[in-house]
């Protein structure tokens, strides 16, 4: 969501409970706006928290002017001083799979991980037990970006491609009408794409190249991992993504005011064709 | 002279259409001016008449060119000449007819010498203009009052219909004056009648009446789309001015497009949205009976009595702690819930209510209202559940019986456990859901055993429907109504806690109650309660303690022996029975949980995940903070207290933490088959030397009835082979 307007985005998500305690917004919109003027960021997005066993992870995003261009993301732990997060590489993710179970809110604390490694000393090839210390910083970071990757979603229309390139934020998006709002199609991955270009042309036949350039939601597996509801009569339409539980993204209809936040344990739902 | 005798010609020349002859006549009078009749009398005349110059025509040709007029008129149509109907179109025809006739007029002239030249006639309308102005040059020198605006506007004007009458070729013109006509004709005959009158008056100046024309021009309704240019126009430009965007002329063809657009889409609009706005009022329609529920009453003193005996809990104040903590649903969301609740309280006999909760589901989320009957009043309708299936399971037990023959099922299913009775374990609290505050409250039906039991292995969304079935493995005995009330009943057993000491075991009641097992399950609030400083409760655990109980694997709080009843049972049965059940073990060990007010401290962890985070709300103003506990095992179960007052609230999926996939149960044993033994195997077939070995003996042992004997005998082995 939006840093500007965070107060209204937090009173719209607040139906998943999801909330800010009275001192943390208030000090959220006076940091955010010191980390926009010092980072020199076009816009600050206030992605979420994560919540740790000892503390919880504030994080929030800088973006610049090419809206999908790679974002910068932050992370505190009082809401007050920011430290950069290095970006996420493929590398990270690997590492970090192999961890489990809850964040710890110190970003210092190193999960120990032991596996075999296979080890060549001259001709023998003998299996040696390799401790691995991960960082919590870097899973911090490579569950940021796969949540960013999975599911952070924007409106269809809401940025719209130049004829040069970049993506900007569209001034005249006047938000999803009622009967687009309630269809998965109308959303689109906030994100490079990456099923588009495995499209036929018929499928891009349809496709309007300054708005359709982004994945749409509808085509996500496993099919359900979003919960679209429609809350006070209508007035409001809540994404919740199954997969990455915590996640919930609002859009008023007929208005601007859309915007997704993250409230979780930083944990995929692996478990979810279960549960469907 | 020359060009009128001219004008006659060609007139006889043309077919007398009845559309011709004003047009000549109008030629006619505008050819006065280019006749070069005089053109500083023209201009003198002008002054003098002030703002109605052109309209004056009829009376300048009467004095001055009286004649002409009746040359034309009078052969062009020889029968009444109608001076008021040609002459009033005349001078209302505005300034751009004058001009075009001026034009026509040249073009007659032209058509002497050449034909049709729209260049050619450029300088001619010029030069008529250039008469005017010049005519107005000379006014301010006789009348300034009339001549600075006057002339501005003339000049704007002109400006404006230069290049029209200009550029347009003839035809055009012809044409547009045509519709001009028409259009005045049958949209105003008033303008007629005005300008009729305005000709004594004080004629509008042909300015005005170019703007007329103009503004007619403009407002002609296109057949194709049956839009017109002004309001086209009109409309961009309002656009433009309530959006103000930047650089608005790069984008003007845009918002052009885009008004077009609007259009279109208005009409679909109109439709959609009474369609689409439907759902908004319907719920508003609904919860508009929630605040209005209190104006129904009337303030009596019922009221007091209301006001003495309240059950509501008061929701907005927990919110508000539940806030600082940074959980809960919204102000607005918080207050409908909070009339909702109310409505539950008026409308049900209840003691006690309480906000439990909102489970998130696919389609719709349920709203969870924890509620404690009056005395008395909640009993009737669960009984005659129970009762009914009771008896069904007596009839089926029945039937079976009846076959007695073959060897029937061993299989017995397992003891049923039964629910615990309302009001005790996890049956203490009914609970009531509803999908939106002002929805109708639903009430849960209580929980079973086996409901927990089975809850416990899956892991199911909500869909948001209760009668949703549940498919699951194991199969689960319900629907979604009595799965959504088993997650509560784990949910309030592993979350629901209290500082310590705001509880007390009761005096009375609980030893009464206590059971062999030294179990209490009741409690009553400690009038006494002192409070706990809010640190403390925030640097130890062991000051919060659940007062709910635990739930048993059995799936009960209090421990049912199923082995007693099965005792009871089996006298009443065959004796086969007790030789089953001597296999089993005798004694069954009694589950054990914690009991009740045990501190959280003792609680399990997960896998090294400790069950219970505390946090003080606010670091920054600690000495007004409240102590948050959020459980960890069931993400969205929180807690507060201040020290004196607590809440538990729970918002979530209604899941169970756990850092491993959930991994479904394993499959049961499979059941061993029958070891084969002595009941199994069979002896071989007896052969014929066994048998003559038998009949040896046989005759042996019966010797003195040998011959009688034997023909009997025979029939007997005979039939014994054959039932062998």
């Amino acid at each position: 969501m939006d840093a500007e307007s965070l107060l209204l985005s937090l009173e719209l998500a607040s139906g998943s409970g999801q909330g800010l305690s009275p001192d943390r917004r208030a000090s959220l919109l006076t940091s955010l706006t010191l980390v926009k003027r010092d980072y020199r960021y076009d816009r600050v997005l206030f992605w979420g928290r994560i919540l740790g066993l000892v503390a919880d992870y504030y994080i929030a995003q800088g973006l610049s002017e090419d809206q999908l261009a790679p974002r910068k993301t932050l992370y505190s732990l009082n809401c007050m001083e920011w430290s950069l997060l290095p970006p996420a590489t493929e590398e990270m993710v690997v590492q970090t799979s192999v961890v489990k179970g809850r964040f710890m809110g110190d970003p210092s604390h190193e999960y120990e991980h032991t596996e075999l490694q296979k080890m060549s000393e001259g001709e023998k090839v003998f299996e040696e037990e390799v401790v691995v210390q991960i960082k919590e910083e870097t899973r911090l970071v490579s569950v940021i970006d796969q949540i960013d990757k999975a599911v952070a979603v924007i409106p269809r229309g809401a940025l719209f491609k130049t004829p040069f390139g970049p993506v900007h934020v569209n001034r005249t998006f006047e938000g999803l009408s009622l009967s687009e709002a309630k269809k998965l199609s109308s959303y689109f991955h906030f994100r490079e794409p990456v099923e588009l270009k495995n499209k036929t042309l018929l499928e891009k036949a349809d496709l309007d190249p300054s708005l359709d350039f982004m994945d749409s939601l509808e085509h996500d597996i496993p099919k359900g991992s979003w919960s679209i509801q429609m809350e006070r009569g209508n007035a409001l339409v809540v994404l919740r993504s199954l997969l990455w539980p915590g996640l919930t993204f609002f859009h008023a209809p007929r208005t601007k005011n859309c915007g997704y936040i993250y409230v979780g344990t930083g944990e995929k739902n692996i478990d979810l064709p279960f549960m469907l | 002279m020359e060009d009128l005798t001219s004008l006659k010609q060609d007139k006889e020349n043309q077919e007398p259409g009845e559309a011709g002859r004003p047009w000549e006549e109008i030629a006619a009078f505008s050819q006065d001016p280019e006749s070069g009749l005089s053109e500083p009398l023209e201009s003198e005349q002008w002054l003098e008449t002030g703002p109605q110059p052109r309209s004056s025509p009829p009376q300048s040709p009467q004095s001055r060119a009286s004649l002409p007029l009746d040359d034309v008129t009078g052969p062009g149509a020889p029968s009444p000449p109608s001076p008021p109907s040609p002459v009033p179109e005349a001078s209302f025809i505005p300034s751009t007819l004058a001009l075009a006739g001026q034009q026509l007029a040249a073009s007659w002239q032209s058509d002497r010498t050449t034909d049709v030249n729209p260049k050619a006639e450029t300088p001619r309308s010029h030069r008529l203009e250039q008469s005017s102005d010049q005519g107005e040059s000379t006014a301010p020198q006789t009348c300034q009052s009339v001549g600075d605006t006057f002339q501005q506007s003339q000049q704007t004007e002109r400006h404006l219909y230069e290049p029209e009458d200009v550029s347009d070729s003839n035809s055009k013109q012809k044409e547009l004056r045509f519709n001009i006509f028409q259009e005045e004709d049958s949209n105003s005959n008033y303008e007629l009648d005005h300008t009729e009158s305005g000709i004594s008056e004080g004629a509008p100046s042909p300015l005005e009446i170019a703007m007329q024309n103009a503004k007619a021009y403009l407002l002609k309704t296109s057949s194709k789309s049956g839009l017109n240019l002004y309001d086209h126009l009109s409309d961009m430009l309002t656009k433009v001015l309530d959006e103000r965007p930047e650089n608005a002329v790069d984008i003007i063809e845009g918002i052009s497009q885009d008004v077009k657009m609007a259009h279109f889409r208005k009409k679909l609009d109109t439709l959609q949205n009474e369609n689409e706005m439907l759902p908004i009022y319907e719920t508003a329609e609904k919860q508009k009976a929630l605040f209005l529920q209190g104006n129904l009453e009337g303030v009596d003193q019922e009221l007091e009595d209301e006001i003495a005996e309240n059950s509501l809990p008061n929701v907005m104040e927990s919110a508000f702690y539940f806030e600082q903590a940074g959980v809960g649903l919204g102000t607005d969301e918080t207050y409908r819930i909070f009339l909702a609740l109310k409505q539950l309280t008026d409308t049900h006999p209840i003691q006690r209510c309480r906000f439990w909760g909102k489970i998130l589901g696919l389609e719709m989320n349920y709203i969870v209202a924890e509620v404690e009957f009056r005395e008395g009043e909640d009993e009737e309708d669960v009984e005659d559940e129970d009762v009914t299936e009771e008896r069904d399971d007596g009839d089926s037990d029945a039937e079976e019986n009846d076959e007695d023959e073959l060897p029937r099922t061993f299989y017995k299913t397992p003891q049923v456990i039964p629910k615990e009775e309302n009001r005790t374990g996890a049956n203490k609290y009914m609970y009531f859901v509803c999908n939106e505050p002002g929805g109708p409250w639903v009430k849960l039906p209580s929980v079973t055993p086996a409901q927990i039991v089975t809850a416990r292995k899956i892991k199911k969304f909500f869909t948001g429907r209760l009668e949703t079935p549940i498919v699951s493995y194991p199969p689960f005995p319900g629907n979604e109504s009595n799965y959504l009330r088993a997650q509560i009943a784990r949910i309030s057993a592993g979350t629901h806690v209290s500082p310590l000491g705001f509880y007390q075991f009761g005096e009375e009641e609980g030893e009464e109650e206590e059971e062999v097992e030294g179990r209490r399950d009741s409690f009553e609030e400690n009038l006494d309660f002192e409070g706990i400083q809010v640190i403390d409760l925030v640097e130890s655990l062991s000051n919060w303690v659940h007062h709910v109980q635990h739930i048993l694997p059995q799936g009960r709080c209090n421990w049912f022996n199923p082995m007693q009843k099965s005792e009871e049972e089996e006298e009443e049965e065959d004796e086969e029975k007790e030789e089953e059940k001597g296999e089993e073990p005798e004694f069954m060990e009694q589950e054990v949980g914690p009991p009740l007010l045990t501190p959280i401290s003792e609680d399990l962890e997960i896998q090294n995940i400790p069950p219970w985070t505390t946090r003080l709300s606010s670091t920054l103003i600690p000495q007004y903070a409240i102590a948050v506990l959020r459980s960890n095992l069931w993400p969205g179960a929180y807690a507060f207290s201040n020290g004196k007052k607590f809440e538990n609230f729970y918002i979530g999926w209604g899941h169970k933490y756990s850092p491993d996939n959930y991994a479904p149960p394993a499959l049961p044993p499979v059941y061993q088959e029958y070891p084969s033994g002595a009941e199994i195997t069979e002896m071989d077939d007896p052969s014929v030397e066994e048998e003559q070995a038998f009949r040896a003996t046989r005759e042996a042992a019966a010797l003195p009835v040998e011959e009688m004997g034997e023909t009997e005998e025979d029939e007997d082995e005979d039939d014994d082979s054959d039932q062998e």
